[in-house]
């Protein structure tokens, strides 16, 4: 068991990384990227292509690729998203949902339905492990992966708290307008967001990929996952993001070792299931003066009556 | 050459005309003092001149340039910065932070941190408490520093003394009479108070239904003039009541 939390533990920074794009993004410019999963294969691809076609290494490749996806993260929130915010809430889930049936299509006709993994070219590293214990061994892939979560977690909390985009972007996220009216441009910061987010995307990508064999269509289990480690985490909090991440990588890897390998996903999406409602009731419970009084009106709408104990205390008060 | 100049401004609220054909100039160092009744249209004529509502039609000058298309924060770079109205600071920030990020992405110029706080005393012990926890006057103390640290060369008011206290009140318009005093700013104040309001400027225009319904120099006008504007009345429905 210590041994699958430990698995659920290091991928969980996997789904952090995945993740903080979409918090991210969602965080400061209140917009949901239905694509950002096709957009993390997109990001595999492109290191796929560097390693195979231009016959990069796989790190360089992955370098490399960071400032494309940074650029089509601009170019998406300039010409795209931001355009199609300006009209409500629903046409850019719908826009975003057109793009990533395009990515998905597109990387398709390019690559082929074949599934395609990064594992072959970075050689001991895909299967290395260090033996903990006798029962307990971690791969070195997966440490990598979860340092690296870290780091960026880190970098993109100090540049919010200590640079001048990062002020820009949390000013921003606090309210665009009362940010404009300080001499910020909302929508290049957006911009700026959207880049960031969608290299960070591309870089889970990137990890996704040397862990395991993706097709054109794995986008939207990414999204999923990505959705779920967010709103257990708390939207818009980068750490939240990662205790998100944590907490369903451990759900799964528990799932698949208590249960069966076949509750691995289930098992993630009932704990995303359960924190979703506990939200939503805590919401009401908040709306309603505290938990006591949800309770006790809850109580109510069952029974028709009073718990004994209030009942009499108002006979008591007269 | 006007510092500020507005131009037969027209902004509506979909189909409702909320500023109709507004047309006002200001000289640097000068005060304009804007009064009316709820839904006059003062509110929506600030947010037009600042950039952050559109122009139907009209012309905003500030120092000879033609701004009236200018996003809001092209405007703060060239020198237009508004307080509005509730605030609005970054709640989740400090008041350092506020005035930081005023400072970096406003026009360089001789407000710093240390000339505003030193315009602003109240600022000093609170430079490092979040914005969220502050009260009303430390607000809108905090407020009018960031718009200072934009270095405006028109500076916009809206509701300043709106819901803070007759201290708070007094304290917020000694630090606006030493800005008064400078005679570098040229400021636009939205006040309820009449008889601050034309105290404090130096001209007073009155809206009535989003038109100009009396404009003229402050000292000029009479309180009486003044209130009939405000609510539209005739000079004989004054005099009987």
């Amino acid at each position: 068991m210590l041994d699958a939390i430990i698995q659920g533990l290091l991928l969980g920074g996997y789904y952090a990384m995945l993740a903080a794009g979409l918090s991210l993004l969602f965080g400061v410019a209140k917009f949901i990227n239905l694509a950002h999963g096709d957009l993390a294969i997109l990001g595999a691809y492109l290191v796929l292509f560097g390693v195979k076609v231009l016959g990069l290494s796989p790190w360089l490749s992955v370098l490399l690729s960071l400032p494309i996806m940074g650029i089509l993260g601009w170019l998406l929130q300039k010409y795209l998203f931001t355009r199609t915010q300006a009209a409500g809430f629903l046409l850019p889930l719908l826009v975003t949902f057109g793009l990533g049936a395009v990515l998905q299509n597109g990387l398709y006709g390019v690559f082929g339905s074949d599934t395609r993994s990064l594992a072959n070219y970075i050689g001991d590293l895909s299967w290395d492990s260090w033996q903990l214990t006798d029962q307990i061994s971690v791969g070195k892939l997966p440490v990598i992966t979860f340092a690296c979560a870290i780091l960026v977690l880190a970098g993109l909390q100090l540049m919010l708290s200590f640079t001048r985009l990062g002020r820009a972007i949390r000013a921003t996220a606090s309210d665009p307008e009362a940010a404009e009216l300080n001499g910020i441009n909302a929508n290049a910061v957006h911009c700026s967001v959207s880049a960031i987010a969608v290299m960070v995307t591309g870089l889970a990508g990137a990890f996704l990929a040397m862990r395991a064999q993706i097709t054109p269509y794995d986008g939207p289990v990414q999204l999923i996952f990505a959705f779920e480690a967010v709103v257990i985490g708390g939207i818009g909090s980068l750490w939240g993001t990662l205790i998100g991440g944590i907490v369903l990588g451990i759900s799964q890897s528990l799932g698949a070792t208590l249960i069966s390998a076949q509750w691995f996903q289930l098992t993630g999406h009932l704990v995303f299931l359960a924190v979703l409602t506990a939200r939503f009731y805590s919401a009401i419970a908040h709306q309603r003066g505290g938990w006591r009084m949800f309770l006790k009106q809850s109580y109510f709408s069952i029974t028709g009556s009073l718990p004994s104990k209030v009942t009499k205390t108002k006979i008591k008060n007269g | 050459m006007s510092a500020f100049m507005v131009d037969q401004l027209v902004a509506k609220h979909g189909l409702l005309m909320a500023v109709r054909g507004v047309s006002f100039s200001l000289e640097k160092g000068e005060i304009l003092a804007i009064v009316g009744a709820n839904g006059a249209g003062k509110t929506t004529l600030f947010r037009s001149l600042s950039g952050v509502h559109p122009v139907d039609s009209g012309r905003i000058t500030l120092n000879g340039e033609d701004i009236t298309a200018w996003p809001a924060h092209q405007r703060v770079r060239s020198g237009l910065a508004m307080v509005p109205e509730g605030r609005r600071l970054f709640v989740d920030m400090t008041v350092r932070e506020n005035l930081q990020i005023a400072a970096e992405h406003g026009r360089s110029g001789d407000w710093v941190l240390d000339k505003v706080v030193a315009a602003l005393p109240v600022l000093e012990p609170i430079l490092n408490q979040v914005a969220g926890g502050l009260s009303g006057g430390q607000r809108q103390a905090v407020a009018i520093a960031r718009a200072l640290m934009c270095n405006p060369s028109v500076l916009l008011l809206d509701e300043v003394s709106l819901g803070l206290s007759p201290i708070a009140v007094e304290g917020l318009y000694q630090s606006l009479e030493q800005l008064k005093k400078s005679k570098v700013t040229s400021m636009i104040i939205v006040e309820q108070d009449l008889k601050r309001a034309i105290q404090f400027s130096d001209h007073l225009l009155c809206l009535l239904e989003g038109r100009v319904a009396l404009s003229g120099c402050s000292h000029e006008l009479t309180h009486k003039a003044i209130t009939q504007a405000y609510f539209g009345l005739e000079a004989e429905e004054t005099e009987n009541a």
